[in-house]
């Protein structure tokens, strides 16, 4: 084929430059809004909607009722009563499987939807992709499961003993409590969204090893201490405010200081989230036939 | 004395290399391209300069088309060899997208976005700053002819304006590389003329355009050369007359009309670059199969000069695309 010396060639480009840090951080913020606006807004936004309305629905149906018993009529259950709901219910059912949903979709969604293309074809390093995405991810999730943490709490005590609340939420630990829940329900979506935005990009159907984390996350309590301690959910636990005997078969294990569980748990996310850099550098895309 | 030193002095290996290097860096390089799936054969053994200018892949389904484009945009890797994009290897998807559009089949669209959205998201995910974006934007539009639809959802799009848009897309940041997957795909003919006068304008431009289309006569009007792929394997590359020229176990066909073709085809039969010559059914014409084209055209120049047939007109039958697709592949475009 006929050679041409038309010079449009860019020139130099392999002439070592300084990071471009503000270009990055534009691109980040215009896959960031794009995303977080497909998360909010999307069709598969509706199943997130549900899921966070989830702990609050039945809090609101009992909301005028007290129920029958003594145990009902005392505040300080109350804090127990909530710290079991938030462990069973938010964290591990309504945190672990909205995460599940959202960070999969991050980018198993475009695979599925054909239109992750929009970024492979842009000239955007791929790991700021990942880390656009997985901010956007990140905010989504906070957002809805932080709300839900700090509604399903108000909704737990203010119905039943408004002035005692009034009193635990303003002059005890009831605000304490409440930022301690909401920021071990930022962490879940911290740690649970590194690992699902992984195995979103690893595995055609994410849902199996999305199971098998949810199996081991439940059985963390009748593992060893050494095993306990490869789980999200045990940093979780040691985090919470109000500690919850987790029954009779549970293999007791100290819980892991906060300025060890915090930092352990960010780590890790990085470790994962670099994974997930890598493996979309590697990435290909194959659509239809030639 | 040092003037004509500089004016005469030899040309060093370096300079050379420079300018072969500057060469290069204008071309798109496939050096031994292969790609599998598997055990599944993509393309093998590619080897390709394509300049600036219109070039057209062509082939049947599972020829290797979309997976070539795919390979020059970094989509996919090649499992042997190397491409390089003016100069930039295509695993550095940073540079290359600064260069490069691509107008694909299928539609990236975010839900919910108008056609402007989409472009001046497109952009904003470049990096340009939003005014630059929004001017970008506009542009775009109007070169795919859709300000009028810029403000509508993209979801209600038909299937021409979604082809539209995504060539929006590609050339919103005013790449020197294009490379189009099918980009005339319903387009009704108005917009298609229009279409293809943008890219032999752009192509004029010294832009490089990589177009698969399986409509033969398109391409053929188009196009600059023609990369014929089938099974995986580049069948023939290079400007269709030349791909033509060079086959020659298919002799071209010439009708020539006339007032005389019996006489005519007496005058030629004897030449040895002549294979046959037929009479035209309303035995106004005859059918003329050469090896040799140029030198039959000069023996026509000798015929009409003697002045005894009068030729009407010369028309090659088989010099365009659909022949020498018909030919290397075997069946119509």
């Amino acid at each position: 084929m006929s050679s041409s010396t038309v010079n449009i060639a860019p020139q130099k480009t392999i002439e070592k430059q300084p990071l471009p840090w503000s270009l990055w951080w534009r691109q980040i913020r215009a896959i960031f809004r794009l995303e977080v606006e497909k998360n909010f807004l999307g069709r598969r936004s509706i199943l997130l909607y549900l899921l966070a309305l989830v702990p609050i629905v039945p809090l609101v149906l009992l909301a005028p009722f007290t129920p029958p018993g003594n145990e009902w009529r005392d505040f300080n259950q109350y804090n127990m009563i909530f710290a079991i709901f938030y462990g069973g219910l938010i964290l591990r059912t309504v945190v672990f499987f909205g995460c599940a949903w959202i960070f999969m979709n991050l980018f198993r969604g475009d695979i599925i939807d054909r239109s992750l293309h929009f970024y492979f074809l842009s000239p955007v390093r791929r790991q700021v992709v990942v880390v656009g995405k997985y901010l956007a991810g990140l905010v989504t999730s906070v957002a809805l499961f932080g709300a839900t943490t700090i509604i399903a709490m108000l909704l737990v005590y203010l119905p039943h003993f408004y002035s005692e609340s009034t009193r635990f939420f303003f002059d005890g630990p009831g605000l304490g409590q409440l930022l301690t829940y909401t920021s071990v329900t930022a962490l879940a979506c911290i740690g649970y969204g590194a690992f699902f935005l992984v195995v979103g990009l690893f595995f055609r159907n994410p849902i199996i090893p999305a199971l098998v984390l949810y199996g081991w996350e439940w059985l963390n309590f009748l593992m060893p201490p050494l095993l306990k301690k490869i789980s999200v959910i045990h940093y979780l636990h040691s985090l919470a405010p109000v500690p919850v005997s987790e029954g009779p078969f549970a293999v007791v294990a100290e819980p892991t200081p906060a300025w060890i569980a915090v930092p352990s748990l960010i780590i890790v996310t990085a470790l994962v989230l670099i994974i997930a850099s890598y493996r979309i550098r590697r990435m290909e895309i194959r659509y239809g036939s030639d | 004395m040092s003037e004509t030193n500089s004016k005469h002095r030899p040309i060093g290996q370096d300079e050379i290399r420079n300018s072969k290097s500057e060469i290069r860096n204008s071309l798109i390089v496939f050096d031994d391209v292969s790609k599998f799936y598997g055990e599944i054969l993509g393309v093998n053994r590619v080897n390709l300069q394509i300049a600036p200018g219109i070039t057209s892949l062509v082939g049947p389904n599972g020829a290797g088309k979309s997976t070539l484009m795919n390979l020059m945009t970094g989509l996919l890797r090649p499992t042997r060899g190397r491409i390089t994009i003016l100069g930039i290897p295509t695993d550095q998807p940073e540079q290359l997208f600064r260069y490069l559009g691509y107008c694909t089949q299928f539609d990236s669209f975010p839900r919910g976005l108008t056609g402007r959205e989409f472009i001046n998201s497109f952009l904003l995910v470049h990096g340009y700053e939003k005014k630059k974006a929004a001017e970008l934007t506009t542009i775009a539009l109007e070169r795919v002819s859709l300000m009028e639809a810029a403000d509508r959802k993209v979801a209600a799009y038909s299937k021409g304006m979604r082809q539209r848009i995504r060539l929006a897309q590609a050339i919103a940041h005013q790449p020197a590389v294009m490379i189009l997957d099918e980009p005339l795909n319903g387009l009704d003919p108005m917009v298609r003329a229009e279409t293809i006068a943008l890219f032999r304008k752009l192509a004029a431009d010294g832009l490089h355009l990589i177009i698969s289309s399986h409509i033969l006569h398109e391409v053929d009007m188009m196009s600059d050369r023609v990369i014929l792929l089938n099974n995986g394997y580049v069948v023939a590359e290079g400007d269709v007359h030349g791909v033509r020229d060079e086959m020659q176990e298919h002799p071209m066909q010439i009708l020539i009309r006339c007032d005389n073709p019996s006489k005519l085809a007496a005058r030629v039969f004897d030449k040895d670059h002549v294979v046959e010559a037929r009479l035209h059914d309303d035995r106004m014409g005859l059918f003329v199969r050469t090896r040799d084209a140029d030198r039959f055209y000069l023996l026509l120049n000798e015929v009409v000069a003697e002045g005894e047939i009068n030729i009407e007109s010369i028309a090659p039958v088989d010099d365009d695309l659909s022949a020498v697709y018909q030919y290397l592949i075997g069946s119509e475009g």
